[in-house]
This record gives structure tokens, C-alpha cells and sequence, in this order.
């Protein structure tokens, strides 16, 4: 559904995105993971056609999104990292504007609305001005909005950003029900929880590099299962081990203090860079 | 081309919310104009054989009609750099023209409208226009030429401090060096050719004869015409270009 062939993008002497190829199939989740500044926003900016790509090509539903973008275009819908409603205006006319973009005519605008409305849970809020919402049902809207043409792929970019931990979940569920209605996500996030509980596959991006990909069972395997977190006085090292037994085995040679745990997603993150992910 | 609706539909939605404070505010100007150089000096005076406020009045419709259509320029700056609604527009499957036309006729509908207030002042200071087609026509080319130039500037600049600049530096003095308030006649010959060269002059010589009934210097509503088709044609192929 959406492939990506040695896409590259420079500002000036800044490599943001360096010859990254990607496919992301069809109906799949997909998590793109790494710190800010990795180049997640560039790649999404890209493939929404925000932003001309440096070098590389990139298509969505077979159409190349430079020579043939408006076809492409018609597939996605987009959920922005920054809310960007108009405020002044009501969820509804929000929507009006959105639909009219695409195309629909003002019956289909005012159904789907309805529908979209009350699968993210603002039925009751069509009419109300977009600046008396909270947060989360911002959110909500910018989600409504994106899914209202019948997008068949969804790009978000870091939706969870700002959200209290329920209005996290809440939205998470959200996601699922998404996916599972066909629609291929594309969900950019430094949120490591996110990316583990909702993604069939992620890719781990660090200064424009793609680092890493496959499920994130298979990553957090690679990496080792178990993991020693080691207190040396301000300083917290990690060892990875393929089972607890071999983990026990070195916490009891720790001197200082040592804690055992599961390992994720971060810790793919750490061995492969060195670093953690810093939001 | 279609999707211009969309475009257009968010300006006549946000022009509907603020209906009134647009009203009010497109008033003030003009009002104090009218007052202070109509009242003040317009009874005294004459100019280009009419009283000074029959001169002027077109004037402040040359003046209203361009400010104001050139101010949507600031309001895509907003959408673009503040609000980011600018993004919706770039990420739906609508054509660049797509989008200028639903800007461009944003910014002539606000300065029809900034028009239509003059008008009323216009009957309030018992100024008697030739409100015709031709009229209609004259105002549509200023504000479409407006419109178009500050679709360019919003999507050439960076930042709203680029655009007040721009504002400061190319507008103010356009709109009261293009004989709005004065006539050109009295400028030295030097000063006249280079002012004549600004699209507001022609603008205002065109408005300025519908409203007051005279002959129409038809080669001065052309000139402005090419002026916008020049700006829309540039406006348009910004809008790609400002993509990063």
C-alpha cells in the first residue's frame, strides 16, 4: 500500500531522511518509532506530499506521489502532530470544509459526518465551536475529519502528544477499531507503550535512518528478552539475556544495585544506538 | 477545480462569524477619512473640477477595496504559520489553481464588501456614484489584483513579522501615494510616471470614472486586469513552491 524507495530529504547541509526504502502493506498497523528530530514528521510530510522529497520516490496505492500526488492524495487521510482546526468554526462545519476538499457532495458530508462523529464520541458536539473542546476531543475531531472522505490509508503523526493517560487509551481502542474497519495505519510515535500495543510491525527510526524493522516481538527478541538495568551511581546500563536464568545468574555478580525486567521496545532502541529515546 | 469550494467555503464561513467586527472595522478608516479630509476640507475645495469629497470618495473604494482584499494575505499567513489550517488544503486532492481561486475569491468578496460600506458612507455624505457594471467591474479588477498579490506575499514570506513589513513598506505607501486622497496632477513628472507604474494608480483612475460617471479609461482597467492575471498566474505557482 505504501512503498518508499530510497527516499532522501536534505535541508541545506541537514540529512532529515536519508535513502530510506519501506513498504507498509496493505490493512497493516504500522509504527514508525524513534526520538524527535529521527525524521518521522519528514517521512509523514513526504507521503502526504507537504514537502517535495530531496531524492527517492514514494508511492501510496500504486500512484507515485510527485507525478501523480492528487490521485494519491484521494487514498489518505492525515492526523496531524499539530491540532490544525479552525476554531472558530463548529466540528460540523469543520467537516463541511474537509468534505467539500474532497470532493463530496453536502448529503454524503452531513451523513458520513454523523457517522465519524459518533464513532470517536462527539455526536452531541457537531454544532459547538471547535474552541470550546478540550484536548482530547480536538483530537477526536481531527480523526473524524481524517477518516470522513473513506481514507484507505490513515497517517498519524504522533496523535497521542498531549493527552492525559486515559485520553491515551481511550484513543488507542479508537486506533484498533480503525484498523480492524480495513483502513492501513501509519502511526508515528515516540511513545514506546504505543508502539508495542498497537502496532503488527514498527520500524525504529534514528537520524534519518531506518535502524530497524519486523514485529515487535521479533525485535524485543533480538535484543534479548530479559534485560539487567545496573545502578553505578548516576549512571543506569543495561545488559540483554535470552532468559531470566542467565539474567539472575549476572544480577548476583552486580555489586551496586540491579533490577531485572521484561525487556521492549526501548531497549531495541538502546542496544542499537546507545541511547534512549528522549521525547 | 472543484475543490475550490472547500477553499472558498472556509473564507464565507469565517466571514459569516465575524460579520459584524468585519463591519465595524472595515468602517473605521473610511469614517475618519470622510470626516476629517470630506467635512474638514471637502467643502472648500475642489479637485479635478468636483468637490473634494466626491474626489475622494472613490478614492477611499480604490483604498478600501485594495486593503482589504490584500489582507487575506495575513489571514493565510495565520492559517499557515499559527493555525496550520493551510496543511488541510495542501494534503487534500485539490490542485494548486484549485486552491488560489478559492483564496483569491475570499479576498475579493471582503473588498466588495469593504466597497459596499463606502458606498453607504457615500449616501450618508450625500455623494451621488454611478454604482453600474462597469463600477462593478472596476472594483472586481482591484480587488482580484489584490487578492492574487497577496496570495504571492503569504506564500513567499516566513513569518507574520515578513508580513507586517510588507505591509509597512509596499501597501501603506500604495495606498496613499496612488492619487486615492490626492491628485496625481499635483505630483512633479518624475514622481507621477513612477507612481503611475503601481497597479493601485490605474486601479483608482478606472474606479474613480465609473463612480463618478466619466468616460472609462479603458486602458487603465486593462492595465490593472494584466496586473492581477500576472500576480494570480505567480500566486498559483507559489503555492507549489512553498512547499519546503
Amino acid at each position: 500500500m505504501i512503498r518508499m524507495e530510497n527516499l532522501t530529504k536534505r535541508y541545506g547541509k541537514n540529512t532529515a531522511l536519508n535513502n530510506l526504502t519501506l513498504h507498509v502493506k496493505e490493512g497493516e498497523f504500522f509504527g514508525y518509532l524513534g526520538p524527535n528530530g529521527a525524521g518521522k514528521t519528514t517521512t509523514v510530510k513526504i507521503l502526504t506530499s507537504l514537502v517535495k522529497p530531496t531524492a527517492g520516490t514514494a508511492t501510496i496505492g500504486g500512484h507515485d506521489i510527485t507525478r501523480s500526488s492528487l490521485a494519491a492524495k484521494k487514498l489518505i487521510g492525515v492526523v496531524p502532530q499539530a491540532i490544525n482546526l479552525d476554531m472558530e468554526l463548529t466540528a460540523w462545519e469543520n467537516l463541511l470544509i474537509h468534505g467539500l476538499l474532497y470532493r463530496m457532495k453536502r448529503g454524503a458530508i452531513r451523513a458520513e459526518a454523523r457517522k465519524w462523529a459518533a464513532f470517536v464520541g462527539l455526536s452531541g458536539a457537531l454544532d459547538k465551536p471547535v474552541n470550546t473542546f478540550s484536548g482530547g476531543m480536538k483530537r477526536r475531531l481531527t480523526i473524524a475529519r481524517a477518516l470522513l472522505h473513506g481514507p484507505r490509508v490513515l497517517f498519524m503523526d504522533e496523535p497521542t502528544v498531549g493527552l492525559d493517560a486515559s485520553g491515551r487509551r481511550d484513543l488507542w481502542g479508537l486506533l484498533k477499531r480503525i484498523n480492524r474497519e480495513g483502513a492501513t495505519i501509519f502511526l508515528t510515535t515516540h511513545y514506546i507503550e504505543e508502539a508495542e500495543a498497537l502496532c503488527d510491525r514498527v520500524g525504529i527510526l534514528d537520524r534519518g535512518r531506518l535502524i530497524a524493522l519486523d514485529t515487535p516481538a521479533a525485535l524485543i527478541a533480538s535484543a534479548g528478552k530479559i534485560v539487567v538495568d545496573v545502578f553505578e551511581g548516576d549512571t543506569l546500563t543495561s545488559r540483554f539475556f535470552p532468559d531470566r536464568a542467565s539474567a539472575g545468574a549476572f544480577a548476583a555478580t552486580v555489586q551496586g544495585s540491579a533490577t531485572i525486567r521484561n525487556a521492549n521496545l526501548e531497549d531495541v532502541f538502546v542496544k542499537l544506538t546507545g541511547r534512549r529515546v528522549v521525547p | 477545480m472543484k475543490g475550490f469550494a472547500g477553499v472558498f467555503t472556509r473564507e464565507l464561513l469565517i466571514i459569516k462569524k465575524r460579520f459584524l467586527k468585519m463591519l465595524i472595522s472595515f468602517s473605521i478608516t473610511p469614517l475618519l477619512y470622510l470626516i476629517a479630509f470630506g467635512w474638514g476640507l471637502g467643502q472648500r475645495m475642489t479637485v479635478e473640477g468636483v468637490p473634494y469629497i466626491t474626489f475622494l470618495i472613490p478614492g477611499l473604494i480604490a483604498m478600501g477595496s485594495m486593503t482589504r482584499s490584500f489582507a487575506i494575505s495575513s489571514e493565510i499567513n495565520i492559517a499557515r504559520f499559527y493555525w496550520r489550517i493551510f496543511e488541510e488544503f495542501q494534503a487534500a486532492p485539490v490542485s494548486d489553481l484549485a486552491i488560489a481561486v478559492g483564496e483569491v475569491l475570499g479576498g475579493i468578496l471582503r473588498g466588495f464588501l469593504a466597497t459596499a460600506i463606502i458606498c453607504l458612507f457615500a449616501l450618508l455624505f450625500r455623494v451621488r456614484l454611478h454604482v453600474n457594471c462597469v463600477f462593478l467591474l472596476a472594483v472586481l479588477a482591484n480587488a482580484f489584483t489584490f487578492s492574487s498579490l497577496a496570495l504571492i506575499t503569504s506564500m513567499i514570506v516566513r513569518s507574520h513579522a515578513d508580513q507586517s513589513m510588507l505591509n509597512n513598506f509596499v501597501i501603506t505607501p500604495m495606498a496613499f501615494l496612488c492619487g486615492t486622497v490626492f491628485s496625481l496632477k499635483a505630483l512633479p513628472g518624475w514622481a507621477h510616471i513612477l507612481i503611475a507604474w503601481l497597479p493601485l494608480s490605474p486601479a483608482t483612475r478606472a474606479i474613480r470614472a465609473a463612480a463618478l460617471g466619466r468616460p472609462m479609461p479603458w486602458g487603465a482597467l486593462v492595465t490593472v486586469f494584466c496586473f492581477g492575471i500576472v500576480f494570480f498566474i505567480l500566486g498559483t505557482y507559489t503555492i507549489r513552491s512553498a512547499k519546503a
